[in-house]
């Protein structure tokens, strides 16, 4: 299926990261390391951690131990908008798309990193502005054809679908031409349909684009279908890690996911 | 039936980004630029010209301000009546103290001058949102005023704390400040000047820097993961919309009334602004015009209504019915269409393609 691609080196390497708010403890001791355009999938119990994961990642949280070394460097405090000028990009659980503005704009936005022009020139929208706005425009278009949202780009999003609104998160993360990309649920309350279209996304995006993806996600189905690799939280703790076979067979994540008998193992200490 | 773009075919993605995509609405502005440029500096005598369409425009570009900041960044901001005395005394020490500057460029200069001190009341919005940042800018509002009456460095030590506009001329004997300046000339001089810092402000929102005002407005988180910075974009927009109304202060001392005191700046002005882009539309360069129509012409047209009508009403009840009658239209609009003028503009364009058929 992935002939075509090859998984590389480390590209984001997370080492013994802890996080606490107060006294919780979000994140306990949690290494692992993403691939080079490689599937991640980040699974895990309600409160895992998992979104508090992406969060350390894109530099939302910032981690009480532990470091994350992404390209080779390994970084101290940073900020959110130094993730995304690193080239991390994310969308969210609860969508966090701009409602005010169109479909298109969202996704204009998304690409604010790669425009130069200096206020003044935009002001005027002489000349270099103007073709800089008409470039990132055509590459939008690209991206509103790849992701099969052409009739919307005018809808403003806070009238569209669920579904769609899903898909417009996704194409503003891509607009950023991001070699990560961090996706949290993307598939979360989609009808079997959307979830195939969006899963189809997903693997194109990977395939054509080369993008490294770790995405959270309920849905077992999927995450066995479409990752390279899955790592199980559970409790702030990092239970398995490996290839979908693996973890699939991983005692410690089936208790946890069914979670232990206690029924079986009283009536087998009766008997 | 007449307002129809079937046939008009978009083939190049700037024809689909410019600002008036439909050739009607082109024709449509071409035609209102055209009576605003020639119709009206002939035709209009000096009561219209220099005390309804005069404040019309010092009013509309202080809300196209305003509607940057609070309507695109969505920072509130009740410091607009500061921010406008800042833009007048700057440009009457610029223009008394370099008498040799153009009136162009002291306008613009104290545009400038105010968005630094916007800049600087701004810094707050960093940590602070919402209703709790209107009541630090409300600092501004105040800390402006009593500098400008306290301190007669700023009035020039005038006693009576009247600051009065030099005569100055754009070009030769074309005088825009001053008893020598006719009132059609002062129009067209502010008619220009609004014009073009409108067309700049659509400019804006329409590129980089307005959606990262925007972005920061609907969603400030994800506007921070998409990589704009919060620090940037919240004080860009306080120094483009500083800037707007600095400009429109310095042209309210200056074109309009000619002389003025800081008390004409005081809180009721920013409450005026605010009432302004909130009816015209938050969010539409076109509604601060709308909105800027509505509040300083409707009263003078309420005011005159029984004349035109020929009915014969005592001069204190109209002025009460003045009153209630545009306190109830305001009510009524804001019922009708809580987004604005503008939209329901939007609308009843959306309703004009169809018309005569119903859908």
């Amino acid at each position: 299926m992935h002939a075509a691609r090859q998984i590389g080196g480390p590209l984001l390497q997370v080492e013994n990261i802890s996080l606490s708010f107060g006294g919780v403890r979000a994140l306990a001791n949690i290494s692992f390391e993403i691939r080079e355009h490689e599937v991640l999938a980040i699974i895990g119990p309600n409160g895992a951690g998992k979104s508090s994961m992406l969060n350390v990642i894109n530099g939302f949280y910032h981690p009480q131990e532990g470091r994350i070394t992404y390209k080779g460097k390994t970084r101290a405090r940073m900020r959110p908008h130094q993730a995304a000028a690193q080239g991390i990009a994310r969308t969210f659980q609860n969508i966090a798309l701009f409602k005010g503005m169109s479909t298109l704009d969202n996704i204009m936005t998304g690409r604010l990193l790669k425009m130069r022009q200096p206020f003044f020139m935009q002001a005027l929208y002489l000349g270099p502005a103007k073709r800089e706005e008409l470039e990132h425009r055509a590459f939008c278009e690209r991206i509103i054809d790849f992701l099969e949202i052409q009739a919307i780009r005018k809808t403003p999003v806070g009238r569209l679908p669920y579904g769609l609104q899903k898909r417009v998160e996704l194409a503003r993360a891509l607009a950023a031409e991001p070699e990560l990309l961090l996706l949290d649920e993307p598939m979360a309350g989609m009808n079997v349909e959307e979830k195939e279209d969006m899963c189809r996304f997903v693997l194109d995006v990977n395939e054509h684009f080369g993008t490294t993806i770790a995405l959270i996600e309920h849905d077992m189905g999927v995450v066995m279908d479409i990752s390279d690799r899955v790592v199980v939280l559970d409790y702030g703790r990092k239970l398995a890690d490996g290839t979908p076979d693996e973890v699939r067979a991983d005692q410690a994540v089936i208790d946890a996911y069914l979670g232990v008998s206690h029924e079986e193992t009283a009536s087998a200490a009766a008997e | 039936m007449f307002y129809r773009e079937a046939g008009q075919f978009k083939t190049s993605y700037a024809a689909d980004q410019a600002i008036f995509p439909i050739l009607q609405d082109r024709i449509f502005v071409a035609f209102l630029l055209l009576v605003a440029f020639v119709v009206v500096p002939v035709v209009a005598n000096e009561y219209w010209l220099s005390t309804i369409l005069l404040p019309f425009l010092v009013f509309s570009l202080a809300a196209v301000g305003l509607n940057l900041l609070t309507g695109y960044c969505g920072q509130l901001s009740l410091g607009t009546g500061g921010f406008m005395a800042c833009g007048a005394f700057a440009a009457y020490k610029l223009s008394t103290g370099f008498p040799e500057l153009n009136i162009v460029v002291v306008m613009l200069a104290s545009g400038v001058i105010t968005a630094l001190v916007g800049v600087l009341f701004g810094l707050p919005s960093l940590r602070i949102k919402g209703f709790y940042l209107a009541v630090a800018t409300l600092a501004a509002q105040f800390f402006l005023l009593w500098l400008f009456n306290k301190f007669a460095w700023f009035t020039n030590y005038s006693p009576s704390g009247v600051i009065s506009a030099p005569p100055r001329a754009v070009f030769g004997d074309f005088f825009v400040t001053g008893p020598q300046a006719t009132p059609a000339g002062k129009y067209l001089f502010a008619l220009t000047l609004v014009a073009l810092l409108a067309l700049a402000a659509k400019n804006m929102v329409r590129c980089r820097v307005g959606r990262s005002w925007m972005a920061i407005r609907d969603m400030d988180i994800a506007a921070e993961i998409i990589g704009i910075r919060p620090l940037t974009a919240k004080l860009s927009a306080f120094a483009v919309s500083s800037f707007y109304i600095g400009v429109a202060g310095a042209m309210w001392a200056f074109v309009y009334t000619g002389s003025v005191e800081a008390l004409a700046f005081q809180i009721d002005r920013s409450f005026q602004i605010l009432f302004m882009i909130i009816i015209g539309g938050l969010g539409s360069i076109l509604g601060s015009f709308l909105g800027a129509a509505f509040i300083t012409l409707l009263p003078i047209f309420l005011s005159n209504a029984p004349n035109i009508f020929g009915l014969s009403i005592s001069v204190d009840t109209v002025s009460h019915f003045e009153f209630m009658i545009f306190g109830a239209l305001i009510v009524f609009f804001l019922i009708v269409e809580p987004h604005g003028l503008a939209r329901l503009w939007q609308i009843a364009k959306e309703k004009l393609r169809l018309w005569p058929f119903p859908y």
